[in-house]
C-alpha cells in the first residue's frame, strides 16, 4: 500500500461490548493518535463507509442490526473486529445472550485482539484492513472488465 | 393540521458510541413522547456468577462497563468483603479512592468531549480527549491498563503506588488544572454553548427525586445526594462536599460534571497526603454466606451491587442496579416537549452508559 487512493471512512458499531473497546476506537480519532491525518473519518452513515469497525460479540437483538448495516455499506468493504469479545466472545462467551464472535454473523477481514484493544493495535488493524480494501477494489475492477468484454 | 409521526433514533447513531434506541413521537418538530428501547448490549453476565468462583468473578464485574470499570470491581469486592467480614487494610482503601477518582475524571472528560461533539463543537471535543489522555497515562502507569484496570481484588487491591509516583501524579494533576480551567471557561461561559444548553431538558427537583434520578442528573436539579457522603472506602477520612447546581437544565448537569473534575483533583491530592503505610491486601479464605447491598458513587451516579452467597465458592446471585438504569425515567421526562433537534444533547446529559445499563 504505497498510498491511499481514497480517504477511507469508517463506521463504528457497538454490538454488545462493555464500552472499553468503543472508547479506544474513539481515542484513535482524537489528538494523541489522530488517524484523521490519514484521511480516516468516523461516519454515521453506512452508505458513506468503507471500513466497518465492530466491537463486542453479537447478541441476539443485534444480529439483524449488524447484518442490516453490513448490507448497506457499498462494495468493496472490509470488516474489522476490535477486541477479544468481537473476535471470539471473550469472557462473555458462556453468557446466554451472546452469539460469540462477529464472524458468526458477517464475514470478518481483520481481527484485533486485546481487552481492551489498545489504540495502537486498532490502528494497526485498520491499516491492514485498508490493504485488503485496496485488493478487493482491484478484484472488483478486474471482474467488471471481464463482464464488460 | 399537524400529524404525529414516530421517528426512530438509534440504535446506530453518530452521537452515540453505543446503541440506544428511542422511538420519538414527533408533532411539529416537538417531541411528544419518547419510548426507550433497550437490549442491544445485553450479554447476561450476571449469570456467570454461578460459573466462576467469587474471587475470580471480579474481572467479570470490571467488564460490566469499560468506563467505570474500576468502581464496578471495587463495589463488588466491597459487597463480598462485608458479607465475609473482611477488614480491608487502610492503604488499600485510600488506593481505591485514588483510582475511583481517576476513573471519574476520565469518564467526565470523555463525556464532556462527546457532549461537545453532540453540539457540533469539534474543537472542544478534541481538547477534552487530549486532556483525558493525561489521566489515562497515570492510570496505565499505576495499574497497567488504560481503560480496564483490573486492580481491585477481594481483600484489597492488586498493586501499590509508590510515594514518589504519588507525588508525581499530584504534580501532574496540578499541571492540568490550569488547562482544565481554560476548557471549562468555554463550556460554562461561551455564549453559543449556553444557548444550546440553558433552559433545555428541564427536570424539576421534585421530578428528579420522584423518578429516582441519581448522580449529576440529580445534583443538577439541586438535590444534594452523593454516595461518597456515606464514607465508603476512605471517603470518611477525606473532606468531601457534593457539587450541586440549581439550574435543572442541560447546562446545570454539564456544570456539575465540570466542577466535579476539580473536586476529584482535590480528593486525589488529599488522599495522596494522608495515605498510610502498610499492607495493601489481606488473604481471604472461606466461603461466603449471606447477602449484602454494596453501594458506590459512579461518575454517573449511584451503583448498587447486590451479592448473595450460599456457602459455596460460587455466589448464588449477583445483581447490579446501574446509574443509567435509574436515569432513564428522568430522561424520558426531559425529552417530553423538547425540540426535535435537541434530542441528542438532552440524551447525552444523563451520560447514558448502555454497557452498564444492560450488562
Ligand atoms: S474486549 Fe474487553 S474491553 Fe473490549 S468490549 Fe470486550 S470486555 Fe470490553
Amino acid at each position: 500500500m504505497a498510498y491511499l487512493k481514497k480517504s477511507p471512512w469508517l463506521l463504528h458499531y457497538d454490538a454488545s461490548s462493555c464500552n472499553g473497546c468503543d472508547i479506544e476506537v474513539l481515542a484513535c480519532l482524537t489528538p494523541l493518535y489522530d488517524v484523521e491525518r490519514f484521511g480516516i473519518i468516523n461516519t454515521g452513515n453506512p452508505k458513506h463507509a468503507d471500513v466497518f469497525v465492530i466491537t463486542g460479540g453479537i447478541n441476539e437483538l443485534n444480529r439483524k442490526v449488524v447484518k442490516n448495516i453490513y448490507e448497506q455499506i457499498p462494495d468493496p468493504k472490509v470488516v474489522v473486529a476490535v477486541g477479544i469479545c468481537a473476535c471470539s466472545g471473550g469472557v462473555f462467551r458462556e453468557c446466554y445472550n451472546m452469539a460469540g464472535g462477529v464472524d458468526q454473523v458477517i464475514p470478518v477481514d481483520v481481527y484485533v485482539p486485546g481487552c481492551a484493544a489498545r489504540p495502537e493495535s486498532i490502528i494497526d488493524g485498520i491499516v491492514k484492513a485498508l490493504g485488503i480494501l485496496e485488493e478487493k477494489r482491484e478484484e472488483m475492477k478486474e471482474k467488471e472488465k471481464q463482464h464488460g468484454n | 393540521m399537524s400529524k404525529k409521526i414516530v421517528v426512530p433514533f438509534g440504535p446506530q447513531h453518530p452521537v452515540l458510541p453505543e446503541p440506544l434506541h428511542l422511538d420519538l413521537v414527533v408533532e411539529d418538530e416537538k417531541v411528544k413522547e419518547a419510548i426507550p428501547g433497550v437490549g442491544y448490549i445485553h450479554r447476561g453476565l450476571e449469570t456467570l456468577v454461578q460459573k466462576r468462583e467469587y474471587p475470580e468473578y471480579v474481572y467479570i464485574a470490571e467488564r460490566i462497563c469499560g468506563i467505570c470499570s474500576f468502581i464496578h470491581g471495587m463495589t463488588y469486592c466491597q459487597g463480598v468483603e462485608t458479607m465475609m467480614n473482611v477488614e480491608v487494610p487502610e492503604r488499600a482503601e485510600f488506593l481505591r479512592v485514588i483510582w475511583s477518582e481517576y476513573s471519574r475524571m476520565h469518564s467526565h472528560l470523555l463525556w464532556l468531549g462527546l457532549f461537545a461533539d453532540s453540539m457540533g463543537f469539534e474543537n472542544l471535543f478534541m481538547d477534552a480527549w487530549r486532556l483525558r489522555e493525561h489521566v489515562l497515562d497515570d492510570m496505565e502507569a499505576t495499574t497497567g491498563g488504560r481503560v480496564i484496570q483490573g486492580s481491585a481484588k477481594v481483600g484489597g487491591v492488586r498493586r501499590d503506588i509508590s510515594s514518589e509516583k504519588l507525588d508525581e501524579m499530584v504534580t501532574g494533576l496540578e499541571g492540568i488544572r490550569g488547562e482544565l480551567k481554560d476548557m471549562m471557561d468555554v463550556f460554562l461561559l461561551d455564549s453559543s454553548v449556553k444557548s444550546r444548553l440553558r433552559n433545555i431538558g428541564m427536570l424539576s427537583p421534585e421530578d428528579a427525586y420522584e423518578l429516582g434520578a441519581v448522580g449529576p442528573t440529580l445534583r443538577g436539579s439541586s438535590v444534594a445526594s452523593d454516595v461518597r457522603m456515606n464514607g465508603y472506602a476512605a471517603y470518611d477520612r477525606l473532606h468531601f462536599e457534593p457539587v450541586v447546581e440549581d439550574g435543572c437544565d442541560c447546562y446545570a448537569r454539564c456544570a456539575v460534571r465540570a466542577k466535579e473534575l476539580f473536586s476529584s483533583i482535590d480528593l486525589i491530592k488529599e488522599a495522596a497526603q494522608k495515605i498510610p503505610d502498610g499492607p495493601i491486601e489481606v488473604k481471604v479464605t472461606g466461603k461466603p454466606e449471606g447477602e449484602y447491598f454494596s453501594r458506590a458513587e459512579q461518575p454517573r451516579g449511584e451503583v448498587i451491587h447486590y451479592v448473595k452467597g450460599n456457602g459455596t465458592k460460587k455466589l448464588a446471585r449477583h445483581r447490579v442496579r446501574t446509574p443509567t438504569m435509574a436515569n432513564i425515567p428522568p430522561l424520558v421526562k426531559m425529552l417530553e416537549g423538547c425540540e426535535f433537534a435537541d434530542v441528542p444533547v438532552i440524551t447525552l446529559t444523563i451520560d447514558p452508559c448502555i454497557g452498564c445499563l444492560e450488562r
